[in-house]
């Protein structure tokens, strides 16, 4: 099955932005039904419907909102809108195209997990989108959908926008949570995991946007109905931010299981004329790069990706075509966490930092041959060690990029220059 | 000395209610103190705000130092962010980025172009990787799409822009 309008469906209509809009296509119809239901069948629900968190980790939606715990401590509902993932970019869109289909989302899930206050974090970058969901609050308040006993059901519930002010990390969930608080963000020892202690300490959920958005069709057909799509184990629609060597980049909306070549081949329009398929980042540039062998079997799915050593992620998927040298690709994602690491586990601030050396050192023709070694000890030396998974998030493109490619690597260690471009790359044209 | 705006000072205070703790209000008030100390923000940007949100100045600096969108030397008219991560990477951005800060008169990456009209920086992932290469100016909605061409063409038009007012 190829692509589909399932979360997405209505998002070419510029009314769908406003209320109005909204609501002329069923808009809070969903809300109101929930509000009608037993909070523990909302959860029972989405349990059913194995939606799992579209943020990355891939995490049973409906499991985590069943650990907070009843001690009577108020309950936050935290959206996690800092897409911050090199690739990523279907958030975005979600609210740019939809940010009713949010907000109701997150009501409902705020009135399942029995939370009154609920924020959307959103990454600072995103003044665009930002704007438009503060308009959209705006008019739900207005309209009594967000406050005090919304739609006469007696549920109270407050809804806001938090903005972020640049930096990836805030993206992990006890990062957004520290920089919620008016902190750095700077991530926490789990456990205590979010559910137990979270924001101010108190009982915390923390979801993705096209996760919260999900909730919204799993009310309308049930947890059963939401399986329509997708596999056993990887339940319903995906949105996926394709980039790179496409000729059609974009977000596109498909079952989960889709054939990841067929992804690039039909609806993202294949590679430029003349060019091969070198290799696919699959899951935004955490995930371990897959070799164009690797891509031609691949489905997307949580299952497929794993059993190939790499994982679904955020469905941010690189396309790499055969112009490209993958020393230099892996010299902007070495530095993108080198930048971005928050400092405080050595392993991670140290690791990145020295792994950006050593690809700084082979880009500039001062390398050693022990080095290609040497970058594989330390990446391997990075995973597992720290609060949260910044480090093995460095680590992996690292060990994937020099095993799959390592005669690149050798090839530049040897002859001081890119084995493709003629050995014309950007840092060595440039510095 | 630095000291907000009548309006920035109204817009602080209400922001310091706006949350469950005062703290979550020290983000949006250092953009609106940024924005008003000419776009970046410095110790008297800093003392000030401590003394208007009665938040010691250390917490206030905490976050002004660990996010990148406050800057912490002043900056041209134009802060131009060209994104140079993974894809905007492999398309050009760093190519562009580097041609753009040329047509400004800019000499390093962060400088401030003797015209007072531009600085550039090289970002990490701006979130729209199908419209790379990209950019983003201040904290504007996205410039996306961009070629070589189209990028030097905003440098000029920014610049005509820029002395009109």
């Amino acid at each position: 099955m190829a692509e589909v309008k399932y979360l997405s469906e209505h998002y070419s209509k510029p009314e769908y932005r406003s209320l109005d809009g909204y609501k002329k296509h069923g808009g809070y119809e969903m809300l109101a039904k929930a509000l009608k239901m037993e909070p523990q069948k909302i959860i029972d629900e989405v349990k059913a419907s194995g939606l799992r968190g579209r943020g990355g980790a891939g995490f049973s939606t409906g499991m985590k909102w069943g650990f907070l715990p009843n001690n009577g401590e108020p309950r936050y509902l935290l959206c996690n809108a800092d897409e911050s993932e090199p690739g990523t970019f279907k958030d975005r869109v979600m609210m740019e195209k939809a940010p009713h289909q949010l907000i109701e989302g997150m009501l409902i899930a705020a009135f399942a997990v029995k939370s009154h206050k609920a924020y959307i974090y959103i990454r600072g970058e995103y003044m665009g989108p930002a704007a438009i969901l503060e308009k959209a609050i705006a008019e739900a308040k207005a309209a009594g959908l967000i406050g005090k006993n919304i739609l006469g059901s007696g549920f109270d519930c407050d809804l806001d926008l938090y903005l972020g002010a640049g930096a990836y990390i805030c993206g992990e969930e006890t990062g957004l949570i520290s920089s919620l608080e008016g902190y750095k963000g700077q991530p926490k020892l789990k456990p205590p995991f979010p559910a137990v202690q979270g924001y101010l300490k108190k009982p915390t959920i923390v979801n993705n946007v096209e996760t919260l958005a999900a909730v919204v069709n799993i009310i309308r057909d049930g947890g059963q109905g939401y399986r329509k799509y997708g596999t056993e184990k990887s339940a319903g629609t995906k949105l996926f931010s394709i980039s790179g060597n496409v000729n059609k980049p974009g977000t596109y909306e498909v079952p989960l299981g889709y054939k990841m070549i067929d992804l690039i081949n039909i609806e993202c329009g294949g590679l430029k004329p003349g060019r091969k398929l070198k290799a696919v980042v699959p899951g935004g540039s955490s995930a371990p790069v897959l070799t164009a062998e690797e891509a031609e079997r691949a489905t997307l799915d949580y299952e497929c990706l794993a059993g190939m050593g790499s994982m679904l992620g955020s469905g941010a998927i690189i396309v790499i075509d055969d112009s490209n040298c993958m020393v230099d690709v892996l010299s902007t994602i070495t530095h993108f966490y080198h930048h971005e690491s928050c400092g405080q586990c050595t392993p991670c601030r140290e690791g990145t930092g020295w792994i950006e050396k050593i690809i700084h050192s082979i880009i500039h023709g001062h390398a050693k041959p022990g080095d290609i070694d040497m970058l594989l000890k330390i990446a391997d030396n990075m995973k597992g060690r720290t609060i949260c998974a910044l480090s093995d998030a460095a680590a992996l493109p690292v060990l994937s990029f020099v095993t799959k490619f390592r005669d690149e690597f050798e090839y530049f260690i040897k002859e001081k220059k890119s084995k493709v471009r003629g050995g014309q790359i950007y840092a060595q044209l440039h510095h | 000395m630095f000291k907000l705006s009548e309006e920035g000072l109204k817009y602080v205070k209400s922001e310091l209610t706006r949350y469950e703790t005062k703290q979550s209000a020290i983000i949006r008030s250092l953009y609106r103190a940024q924005d008003e100390n000419g776009g970046w923000v410095n110790h008297d940007v800093i003392s000030h705000l401590s003394e208007v949100m009665e938040i010691p100045a250390a917490q206030i600096e905490e976050v002004a130092t660990f996010y990148t969108m406050f800057n912490q030397k002043p900056v041209g008219k134009y802060h131009i962010q060209v994104c140079c991560t993974l894809t905007c990477g492999m398309m050009g951005g760093r190519e562009l980025c580097d041609a753009m800060m040329k047509e400004a008169g800019c000499k390093e990456m962060g400088d401030v172009s003797a015209d007072g009209m531009f600085t550039f920086s090289k970002v990490e992932c701006l979130g729209s990787c199908d419209t790379a290469p990209m950019l983003q100016i201040n904290r504007d909605p996205y410039t996306e799409n961009l070629n070589m061409e189209k990028g030097l063409q905003l440098v000029r038009d920014l610049r005509a822009r820029g002395k009109g007012h």
